[in-house]
């Protein structure tokens, strides 16, 4: 539980080319699909039915875990990963929040310059 | 999923006239809801209060950068973590912040205004926005978001 707490405060602050940047390799776009049916996952359920070896599972799903769009959940000896959506949700919905802000004070200054 | 922010508008007004709109601080203020402390100036800090319902407690702080008349306005402002009144940073001035640009082109019928905020990338990915929080959209099309800006900017 604490890894869990402290990784989601460390991760989010990432800046998020850096999540765009994690999500451009196709085994890593791979997993995250998988993971984004939103069942948390082992390594050994990971590995499964890809070419990949689970080091380089392991190490892809660090490098997820390392941007926060992936957390790591310890059970007894096991690791599950599962999806985090939180850091590009939030992101798109404050470019959106931004976004309307700028339609409605254009909209003023449109009625201010054609009054 | 873009990192940045271009409306295009059409205005019936000269380009001079939206100019002033934009550049007389009094003027700006009106339309952006904000009490400004006096005029823009290349280089230094705008100071003020947004007086939008709902916002008055932000601070208005914005480093003015260029202003080529009639062509070009152009101000730095912070985005901090939170804008939630609760968590407000009492100081911006250390947050990231984007670059606003406005745009100004002369049309048959008035002007052509472009306003372009840019460096969204920039910003640590922990921008709060519970209260304006939807539920809708998702995750679907964020992947399809993120195919597409992987696809074309591998």
């Amino acid at each position: 539980m604490s890894h869990k707490s402290r990784s989601r405060t460390v991760l989010n602050r990432q800046p998020r080319a850096a999540v765009f940047a994690a999500l451009g390799d196709e085994m890593r776009l791979a997993l995250v699909a998988k993971l984004c049916a939103g069942q948390p996952r082992s390594i050994s359920e990971l590995t499964e039915g890809s070419r990949l070896t689970r080091q380089a599972v392991t190490k892809h799903l660090r490098v997820l875990e390392g941007v926060g769009i992936v957390r790591s959940n310890h059970r007894g000896r096991e690791t599950r990963f599962e999806f985090d959506p939180q850091p590009i949700e939030g992101m798109k919905q404050y470019l959106d929040f931004v976004s309307q802000q700028w339609d409605q004070a254009l909209a003023r200054l449109k009625a201010l310059v054609e009054k | 999923m873009n990192d940045r922010i271009e409306k295009r508008i059409e205005l019936k007004a000269p380009v001079a006239r939206v100019w002033r709109a934009l550049t007389d601080y009094r003027e700006f203020g009106e339309w952006f809801c904000v009490k400004l402390e006096g005029p823009f100036v290349p280089g230094q800090i705008s100071r003020g209060q947004i007086t939008h319902p709902g916002y008055e407690h932000i601070k208005w702080a914005a480093t003015v950068q260029k202003m080529e008349p009639e062509r070009l306005f152009s101000f730095t402002w912070p985005h901090p973590k939170s804008i939630h009144k609760a968590d407000y940073p009492a100081d911006c001035s250390n947050e990231p912040t984007t670059l606003v640009e406005f745009r100004l082109e002369k049309t048959a019928s008035g002007t052509l205004l472009v306003l372009t905020e840019s460096g969204f990338d920039k910003l640590p990915g922990d921008r709060r926005l519970e209260a304006f929080r939807r539920n809708d959209g998702g995750w679907t099309e964020q992947m399809k978001n993120i195919e597409k800006y992987v696809t074309q900017k591998p």
